[in-house]
């Protein structure tokens, strides 16, 4: 994601400089207030360490690629936003000068797009929040994850948005960021995997080292099973019932393509077994097409989406205790 | 070579490169650094279409290789890693800008020109950068970067990154080696050991930091470096060299040199 000189205008990137030196000058401000002259030959040897460990190929499972570590969550995770906001700065001109991987003038959208994203949005609205309550595995997985698919998201609409605003392609907004956003998505996730590998390990072997997971860590932050299961439920009622009314009255992707093919939504089929088991389902299906039988009103619309709702709450309940239920065996 | 070899390589032949005796290399680091960005700067803000005048800007690339006797061969290979990203987003303005252009008696489309100085524009930056490389040390960049009053934290930080990437390149390339060995006939590390393998050389790498914490400390550090000023004071050359770049950069970007130059010739023969 690191941009070349060529692809910015000095407009852009000056304005770019301007925003990531403002996040530096805070960082500054913040690091020197923690007042820990131990902090700053820290931050150096781990840039060090991240630049050297983006060199390890990690093998993804089942394909034939391989993915890096995510650098600004891993080192905000470690050292806190601030520091590892200024050591991702080092890490990226380093990068830029010993290796021509970004640009001297495109610095300042390098900074923002891979180390704020990263350090800002990661650790303090990410992972800070998650590990509130103490840290635990699944939490640190989740924030890894979570942390480095949102960032490079950002990171990479802000990449297409600053491209187009240089001027730089004829591409058009819609076409670039269906290409850019995708491709991200995929190595986002990768990348989050790889990240939260390390810092389970991390999390395993030097607890103390986390950034804001000091909090109880066996229990304490967990979420008790009744909790999920009244969460999952109030959530499945608001998606279901309330969102539901907004449903599209437009076909969706499959059907789109179906009535341009077929020129219409539905296959028209014909023949005994067909009706016999149309028949079937008619008879049996309590919400025929999402609403009340011979109903076309948004209530019925509601109400279906508040069934299916309390129906998935329902599935993964009863998955979780049955996950229950076998764990208890086999450790008994 | 392998990859982490190649990246030692390098830091290894620029750091090489950048302390020889050159004219070039005494040139005060703060007029290369805000040099090289001005030309930079120059290239991009040139028209999507003006192939023949940002051709002009090459000339400092040329001059200044002469002057501090750098492979051009070496340079090319830094374009590997720009020039793709470049060309994916520049290839697709000829099918997008198809208004036909004419160049030297060259029928193109205007997309085709927009690509092709997207892609000199993006060699001409690189190669930029390159000679600020070769020609300076990380040390005196970042002394440049504390001359423009960057907060000694961070300056502090890219140094020290900057002198142990080495040592950890050469801890990593240790790791994956012994890895591979072990697991022959495997692309990478396999995802069961991925937090462990690199979990333990995170540790490693903190503990490290902490020893070279204490031995800083023994030797004076309270939080700041001190920078030698006098080696790098500014001379009259320096401003000279910086003011008489400046003046072409800003001449090149005004008038189309090399339509210009070409006329007179030409009315010269005609």
């Amino acid at each position: 994601m690191h941009m070349a000189d060529a692809l910015v205008a000095p407009a852009v990137a000056g304005t770019m400089y301007v925003c990531s030196a403002a996040a530096a000058g805070y960082s500054v401000k913040k690091v020197r207030e923690e007042n820990d002259a131990k902090k700053i030959p820290i931050m150096g040897v781990m840039g060090a360490f991240v630049f050297a460990t983006q060199m390890i190929n990690f093998t993804i499972p089942g394909t034939g690629s391989s993915g890096h570590l995510c650098g600004g969550m891993l080192l905000s995770a470690l050292l806190g936003p601030y520091a590892g906001f200024l050591t991702m700065i080092g890490v990226l001109l380093i990068q830029c000068l010993l290796f021509a991987d970004g640009g001297l003038l495109a610095f300042g959208c390098n900074v923002w797009n891979m180390a704020f994203y990263g350090c800002f949005i990661g650790a303090l609205l990410i992972w800070k929040p998650m590990m509130k309550k103490g840290a635990s595995r699944a939490k640190i997985i989740l924030a890894s994850i979570l942390g480095c698919v949102l960032t490079l998201q950002m990171g990479a609409f802000s990449v297409t948005l600053e491209t187009l605003a240089s001027g730089i392609t004829e591409l058009p907004f819609g076409v670039f960021v269906s290409t850019m956003q995708p491709i991200h998505l995929a190595i986002g996730l990768v990348e989050g995997l790889i990240t939260a590998a390390v810092l389970v390990f991390v999390y395993e072997a030097r607890p103390e080292l986390l950034f804001a997971a000091e909090g109880e860590s066996s229990g304490a932050g967990r979420f008790s099973f009744k909790k999920t299961i009244a969460v999952l439920a109030v959530a499945a009622v608001l998606i279901g019932g309330g969102l539901s009314l907004f449903a599209s009255s437009n076909p969706d992707g499959l059907e789109w393509s179906m009535e341009r093919v077929a020129g219409s939504t539905e296959l028209e089929a014909e023949g005994g077994i067909y009706e016999a088991a149309a028949s079937a389902q008619e008879a049996t299906s309590l919400l025929p097409d999402y609403a009340f039988k011979n109903s076309d009103s948004a209530l019925g619309t509601t109400f279906s989406g508040i069934v299916g709702g309390l129906v998935v709450v329902l599935l993964c309940t009863c998955s979780c205790y049955a996950f229950r239920f076998f764990r208890k065996k086999k450790t008994a | 070579m392998s990859k982490i070899n190649s990246a030692i390589y390098e830091i290894h032949h620029l750091e090489k490169l950048a302390s020889r005796d050159q004219w070039v290399n005494q040139i005060h680091p703060l007029v290369k650094l805000c040099l090289t960005i001005l030309y930079i700067a120059m290239v991009v803000s040139y028209s999507k279409y003006d192939l023949i005048g940002l051709a002009a800007m090459g000339v400092y690339l040329f001059i200044s290789f002469q002057l501090a006797e750098l492979s051009f061969k070496d340079a090319l290979w830094r374009l590997r890693v720009v020039l793709p990203i470049v060309c994916a987003v520049g290839i697709v303005n000829p099918f997008f800008d198809r208004i036909p252009v004419e160049i030297g008696g060259l029928h193109l489309n205007a997309g085709v020109l927009s690509m092709l100085t997207l892609m000199m524009k993006g060699s001409f930056a690189v190669l930029a950068s390159y000679i600020l490389i070769a020609t300076t040390t990380i040390e005196s960049i970042c002394y440049a970067l504390r001359l423009l009053h960057v907060p000694t934290i961070l300056v502090t930080q890219i140094l020290l990154t900057y002198r142990y990437i080495t040592l950890l390149l050469e801890e990593v390339n240790r790791i994956t080696q012994a890895y591979a060995l072990r697991a022959p006939n495997q692309k990478g590390v396999h995802f069961k050991v991925w937090g462990s393998l690199t979990g333990q050389l995170l540790l490693r790498s903190i503990d490290r930091a902490n020893d070279v914490f204490e031995s800083m400390t023994l030797r004076g550090y309270r939080g700041e470096f001190k920078y030698v000023g006098e080696k790098h004071r500014m001379r009259r050359t320096d401003l000279l060299y910086f003011a008489v770049w400046g003046l072409l950069f800003g001449l090149f970007r005004r008038i189309p040199v090399i339509l210009v130059l070409g006329n007179l010739v030409g009315g010269i023969f005609a």
